[in-house]
Order: C-alpha cells, then structure tokens, then sequence
C-alpha cells in the first residue's frame, strides 16, 4: 500500500492504494467515482475509457503508480458549469444509448477521436471506435452522435470537449 | 396470448417453481404515500391482467395493490414491477401513463422492479411489457383521471360529464374554472379501487404516447451518474469474491486457504459447497481469492464436437413437450408424395452468451434478520423467491431492488450473484458486493440453447405449398409454427438434455426457428424457379406479415438488381409475439477467401401502434446489429467441461467495423394494440444472410454461425 495524487477532472485527489492497483477499481471503490464502468479487464471493451493526458486509456489497464502526475479525465469531468460537452450534447440528441452502460467510454473514446480528428470520415470514426463495445447496438446511432458532435464543435469554432 | 401459449412461454423463460401470493404487507407503503390520490386494482381486470396472475399456480394479489399514486403537489408516481435494461419502458410506460392521465410526460415518477414497492411481476421478458403492462397502467391511469374529475365535481356542485382533465387539472369549460391534481387531492386520502377495463384513449388520439419522448433520465447516461447495480455501494461495504470450479459438474477434493487467511483485512468463508473471501477493497479479495490453492475433480464431458449428435441422442423425458400437434404423419406423408418439389435438410444453432457488458453484480446487507439486495435481474420477484428459499426465510423477509441495469437480453433471470453476495453478507456481519468478471459472466451465467432443426416441405409446380414439416430439437418451441399456407403439417419441440447450462436469450428460438423455415423457403423457392419474395407472397395470407414483407421490399429495391459473383441479396420474414418483421440485405463474398461482408439492412417493422417511435427505431436497429453476431460469428467453443473462449478477445461480438448500412422502416397501426418489440426484430437477419450468400456463391450456409471460420469468414 502506498499513498498517491491522482489529479482527476483537474483536482488532486489523495488516494491510499497498492501500486499495482488498476486506475478503473481505484476510481470506482476508493474514489466513489463510478461514472467509469468496468466490462471486461482486459482492454477488449472499452467501457473504462479515460483520458489521461489526452489520450484515451483503457483505465483498467492503467497502474496507479503509472497515473501519478497525469491529467485523468472522466465521465464526471466533462460538464462544466451544468453545460454538458459537445459530445455529451451529441449523444443525448441522438439518443445515442440503450442501456447507456458504454456510454462513458464512448463518449471519453470519442471526445479523443473529435481532438485528434476534428472533421473524422466514417473511417476514421470506426477505426478509432472499434474498440468499444456497444451490446444493445447503437453502433449507427453512436457514429451519428459522433457526426453531430464534429458539426457543432466547428461551429462553435472549438469548445470544451473534455 | 392464450394460456396454453404463455406456459410454453414461461417454461422457455425457466419458470418452473411455483409462482406466488402477493404477500408483502404494505401498510407502511401506504402509509408512506400520504395523502393524495391511491389507484389500486382489486379483482381480474381483463386487459393485461397477466402481471397479477390467474394463471397456473399463480393466484390474484389478495392484497392491497398500488399502481398509481397522485400527491398533494400533483406530482405522479407509477409503481410497476417491470425492469429497465436499455428497452426504454421506463420512458414507453411514463407516456401511457401521461397520456391517460392528462398531465405533462415529466410529472410521472416510475418506480420499478422493487419488491417492497411494486406489486409483484412475473418478470421482464418475452415482449410482454408492452402489450400486458400498458394496458394494465393505462386503465389505472383512467381511473384515476376519472377519480378526479369526480372530486371536482364534487366541490363544483357540478355535473363530472361537463368537466374535462388536461394538463394535470379538471377544467370546466361552462364557467372557465379549474383546479390542478394537487388543489384536489390536498388534504385528503382518496383510494379508488379498479375492477373493470375502463375505456382506454385510442392510438389516433395520442398526444403524448405516440411521440418520440427522449429517454427518460438520459441526462444520467451521459453524465456518469446514473447507478447501475454495480456502482451501488453501502456504509461499511466489504467486497467479496467467490472461488470457481475449474470445469463444469466438478467436486472440490481440496482447497488451502492459507495464504488468502494470511492477507490483511480479508476473512475467507467457507460455507457449505461455497468458498469465498471478503476484503475492505476490491484489489485485496482479488489477491486473496487467487492465492486459494485448490484441486478439483473434473468429469469428462462433451464437447461442440459431438453437441449436435448429443441434442439428437438425448430427450428429455422429463420436460413436457412443445408446441405443435401429434404427428399426423400419414397425412404429411402422402401430402407430401403428392408434391412436385420435395426438400429435406437439417439446420443448427450453436450455444451463444448474452454478454451484457455489466456483468452479473449484487449488494446485500442484512439487517434484524431482514435482507436487501440491489442486483441487476429481469425478474426481481424471482430473485426475491430464491433468496429466500436459499435461506430459509419468509419472502417479506427479503427485499430485491433492480436499479436499471446495463442489460441482459435475456441473460439475467437468475440470482446466483444475489444468493453469493448474500451468503458473504450473512457471514461477515456487513454489507458485501459481488461483481463477476467477465471470464465469470462467460462462464457461470447460462446460454442460449444450441439446436438441431430438420424441415421437410414439399410444393406444387405452381408454388404453392403442400406439406412441411418442422422439428426442433432443444433449442426451443418460438416461432415454431409456419406463417405460411400450409395444408398439411407436423411442428414439433423435441426437448432434450444440454451438455451446457441453458435458459432464455432474447427472441428465444424464433432466431433458430426463422433461419430454418426461411432458408428452407428460400431453397424451395430456387427449386421452384420462383423468385424468393413472389414465392411467399404466394403462401402468405395474414396481411400484416404481407405488407412488412412488401415494405422490406419496396425500401430495398428487392428484385430491380440481380446477385452477381461475390453479391448477392437476400429476403427473409416472419412473425412471433404480435411483431411482424421482413428483411432484405445484400452481401458481398470476397472470392479469394470467401469473407463475407454485410453492406446493407433494410428491415420492415410493425408492431400495432407505436408508442415511442425514437425509441422503437432505436430497438429495432439494435436487434438487427445483436443478431448480425450470432448469424455470423458468436459461437460458444467448450471442452471437458470448460469455456474455451471466456473473454471479448476470444469470443467476438458485434462492433462497429460489423455495421452495414441500415434502414429501418417503422409501419404505425393506430388500429391495433401495441406489441412488445424487444426481441422480434432479430429473426429476419440471419436467413436473409445465408439466402444472400447463397445468391452470391452458389453455398447453401445452413448453420449458425455461418461465417466463423469453417469454410467462410467475416
């Protein structure tokens, strides 16, 4: 057991924890920060996607000892102020979810994507997707959302996606 | 569905233990509820009485039972023991409720799938949410509507006849005068009893039913902070882990726990046939219940292999048969010597996993010898009834909470994760959680039921049916029954045992069932020389499987471009719990290595009159993409008594490099009642696929799933 700083949704968060320890169980059961779904534990899902210094992370992958100094970003960080994100927005004006239980890692994956690709091609969406798994299969209305997100986001000429 | 149908149903659904009294005392509920409006159901109401029973060993809720209650504020809430898994009934049932009611959709609170709370529910499956539970809130929401008008009146001095309820008031168009719910129902205790079918507001008149609502609390979903089983969590929680065999059927000869004994904070449990461990965190009882070191006897067993001549060796004799009539072999016999066109061919199904991506997950706490459990089930009361035989108690003794879950298609009837978290519970003194793990879901949970199917069918030169006959062996009786024409037949369920653990799978075996029947029509078809959707336009007579087909058809451009090497289109339809579906795809086969790639879905849908159309497009795409896994890929592999492919890696579902185009094509009968259509929409795909195929290369692919590697890929 040892004592790390986990800065999260950019507040230092001191956590008690073995180095070894997952970030995806570390969030969920010694954090209280739920919002990050476990799926699989092995990084075929993408369910515990998280950011860490902008890039998308399979968090039950991620040690903690690996984590300290890194910016995580979760489900929970990307409402600012009671707006939600671009891609937050986009999901829910989509419908974009069934049972919503992928849904943090699809919208963490793709806030990633829409950085990295703002204007994405269908392609490049189900490169960078493929990924996340979507059980209930809204796999069509996911890559909409996706769409819509990159739509909006130019036009508001960038905003806090994440 | 007639009785006879629903037991069928019910067996399928593994509801064999006697179904039980509404017991729970529900004073304190009442009492909870406060003033305001109480809609309660005494007696059988005919329409969607299914959820109170009358029906086997079930009997009638002798008990107070509340569905609706308005409160002093106005403000509505809806008790239902129906479970939301991603279907959207928490937002299709609020609308009913709204639109009879006459108050806005986001006045309506639903309480679902709580034993403590809910009136009992047999469970959330076979499509019946929709078509029994609807009609059931509908009428207490009616009454209530009537009630109220009635307490206006009352304090008008007027005639209730005159006065109109909209938008959660009574308003009186004589005088311009009105009064909210809550102006009514303030400081008084109003219980109105319904025993008969008030009338219900038809589908032409919708408002808000009808509509496409957003998805109640979709807010939560993409926030984070709506709490799924797993995410819940109590004062002094411990987590517990449970030690698993090493094969299927097999005995434990020894287990060390020395070293799990020996970590901080753990206790290891060893209660009966179950070990386990709880720990103050979740890393501590994962190192701890993997230091156990244990041996096991495990028995030989089959394999896939040798699964399809196991199913045709080993009846069941103990299960009840299926649907169908006794053979009447001789009249199929000479019917079908009569026939012009004579095909025989067998057809098989491999096990599949549900894979819901939260696995099975449950928080238990005791407290005075009374246990809550949170856990993702479809049949909360079910679970409740288990528990409660596990240990012994009476059932108010338990109480089961299903927050809405991370789905389960299916997969999640039973309480196994319950009863574990429980005994943890009971034996350390605290409140545990028990989370499988993949490799737990894939392996402990049960699967759809693999199956062997034989048709022979014979037609006339003209096409027109004449004999056909249809066995399914274990996978099970749904959909059993041809839509089609048909003078002479044999339909038969030949229940046998199962090497695997088996149970209910979303749409059951109507997928099984649809591949056989619609790829069989298909051969016949191209024996024939018929074109494939002329041909079962020929034979078909029910007019709402007629126009789906059409539709399909109409929206694809079925027939306008013929298959070419390498592409090929294919057609395929059918009908199972009030749904009426048709499909049409095109493939194309890459010759070099046959890999099959779906470009396109166009799927025709009606299911009587559409209460949400957002959401039924969203369940309806979803059925198409869950389907296109186990017509092509998903396939359970075991031996000796063990998962082979236990993990996502292994065991490949559908992603979004599987998506084809798809076009979904909602047909809206205000004329008909509402069907459920959570499970229908699969059926079409995997037919339509193999005929496509087979337009493309000549093979006739007759097992699923078709392009796994053995001769085709995908």
């Amino acid at each position: 057991m040892g004592d790390f700083v986990l800065n999260v949704n950019g507040a230092d968060l001191h956590v008690r924890a073995a180095g070894e320890e997952k970030l995806l169980f570390v969030l969920r059961d010694r954090l209280h920060m739920t919002g990050t779904k476990y799926g699989c534990g092995e990084a075929q899902c993408g369910a515990c996607t998280v950011l860490t210094d902008g890039i998308a992370t399979r968090s039950c992958q991620a040690r903690i000892d690996s984590c300290s100094g890194k910016k995580i970003t979760t489900i929970e960080g990307l409402e600012r102020n009671g707006a939600l994100s671009g891609v937050q927005r986009a999901f829910l004006d989509e419908g974009a979810f069934q049972c919503g239980y992928c849904t943090s890692g699809m919208i963490l994956s793709a806030t990633q994507l829409l950085r990295e690709h703002p204007h994405p091609s269908d392609e490049q969406i189900v490169a960078y997707m493929d990924g996340n798994i979507c059980r209930c299969g809204t796999y069509p209305r996911i890559v909409a959302a996706i769409k819509r997100a990159s739509q909006s986001t130019a036009k508001e000429g960038g905003n806090h996606a994440g | 569905m007639p009785a006879d149908e629903l037991t069928l149903e019910l067996a399928q659904h593994e509801i064999r233990e006697r179904l039980h009294w509404f017991e729970l005392d529900r004073r304190d509920f009442l009492k909870l509820c406060g003033g305001g409006l109480l809609v309660t159901l005494a007696g059988r109401s005919a329409a969607g009485q299914e959820a109170g029973g009358g029906f086997r060993q079930h009997e009638l809720p002798k008990e107070l039972s509340a569905w609706v209650h308005i409160s002093e504020d106005g403000k509505v809430t809806v008790f239902t023991g129906k479970v939301e898994v991603g279907q959207n009934i928490r937002t299709s049932l609020a609308q009913q409720v709204a639109e009879e009611l006459r108050v806005p959709f986001g006045d309506i609170t639903m309480v679902m799938g709580d034993t403590d709370l809910t009136p009992w529910d047999m469970g959330t499956f076979g499509s019946r949410t929709t078509p029994t539970m609807g009609p059931q809130l509908r009428n207490m929401a009616v009454a209530a509507r009537e009630t109220l008008i009635e307490a206006a009146a009352q304090q008008w001095k007027t005639d209730p006849k005159a006065l109109i309820a909209a938008d959660g008031k009574v308003n009186d168009p004589a005088t311009s005068r009105s009064l909210t719910y809550g102006d009514i129902t303030r400081g008084q205790k109003l219980t109105q009893t319904v025993s008969g079918d008030p009338p219900l507001t038809p589908a032409s008149d919708w408002k808000i039913a009808g509509t496409a609502v957003p998805k109640a609390d979709g807010h939560d979903f993409v926030t984070g902070k709506h709490q799924y089983p797993s995410d819940i969590a109590r004062p002094g929680m411990l987590f517990g882990k449970v030690l698993r065999p090493t094969g299927f059927n097999a005995t434990l000869v020894s287990a060390d726990t020395g070293e799990a004994e020996k970590t901080p904070g753990v206790q290891v449990v060893r209660d009966g046939d179950l070990i386990g461990v709880v720990a103050p965190d979740a890393w501590s009882a994962e190192r701890a219940i993997s230091s156990i070191q244990a041996k096991w006897n495990v028995p030989s067993q089959i394999s896939n292999q040798d699964l399809f001549e196991y199913l045709r060796s080993h009846p069941d004799t103990e299960q009840r048969h299926g649907s169908g009539e006794p053979p009447d072999g001789e009249e199929v016999k000479s019917a079908m010597e009569r026939a012009d066109v004579k095909l025989e061919q067998h057809y098989t199904v491999q096990y599949i996993a549900h894979a819901p991506l939260e696995p099975r997950a449950a928080v238990a706490e005791w407290a005075d010898g009374r246990l809550t459990v949170w856990t993702g089930t479809q049949r909360p009361f079910g679970v409740r009834d288990e528990l409660a035989a596990a240990f012994r108690i009476p059932e108010t003794q338990v109480r089961v909470i299903m927050p809405d879950m991370g789905s389960g298609y299916g997969g999640k009837h039973t309480g196994e994760c319950a009863i574990e978290a429980a005994r943890l519970a009971k034996a350390a003194g605290k409140p545990v959680k028990v989370v499988w793990t993949r490799e737990e879901e894939f392996t402990w949970a049960y699967f759809r039921p693999a199956g062997w199917i034989e048709i022979r069918s014979g037609a006339k030169r003209d096409g027109s049916l004449v004999a056909w006959e249809h066995h399914n062996y274990n996978s099970g009786p749904a959909a059993i029954d041809t839509p089609y024409n048909v003078e002479h037949r044999v339909t038969q369920f030949h229940p046998t045992q199962s090497p695997l653990r088996q149970g209910s799978y979303r749409g059951l075996a109507a997928t099984a069932n649809h591949f056989a029947r619609e790829v069989q029509m298909d051969e016949l078809a191209h024996a024939l020389g018929m074109d494939p959707l002329d041909f079962r336009l020929k034979n078909l007579a029910d007019e709402r499987l007629r126009a789906v087909f059409e539709k399909a058809a109409d929206g694809f451009g079925w027939g306008r471009r013929k298959a070419s090497p390498g592409r090929g289109f294919g057609i395929a339809g059918g009908m199972d719990k009030g749904g009426r579906i048709a499909t049409c795809v095109e493939v194309e086969v890459d010759p070099a290595n046959k890999k099959v790639r779906l470009r396109r879905v166009v799927q025709a849908w009606e299911s009587g009159a559409i209460v949400n159309p957002d959401g039924l497009q969203n369940q309806i795409t979803g059925a198409i993409v869950q389907a296109i896994g186990g017509a092509l890929f998903e396939s359970i592999d075991f031996k000796g008594g063990r998962i082979l492919n236990a993990h996502f890696a292994e065991y490949r579902v559908p992603r979004f490099s599987d998506i084809p185009e798809v076009e979904v094509i909602l047909i809206d009968r205000k004329d008909l009642p509402s069907a459920g259509a959570g499970e229908t929409g699969l059926v079409g795909l995997a037919p339509a696929i193999s005929n496509a195929i087979f337009a493309a290369t000549g093979t006739r692919l007759r097992d699923m799933p078709m392009a796994a590697g053995a001769e085709f890929t995908s």
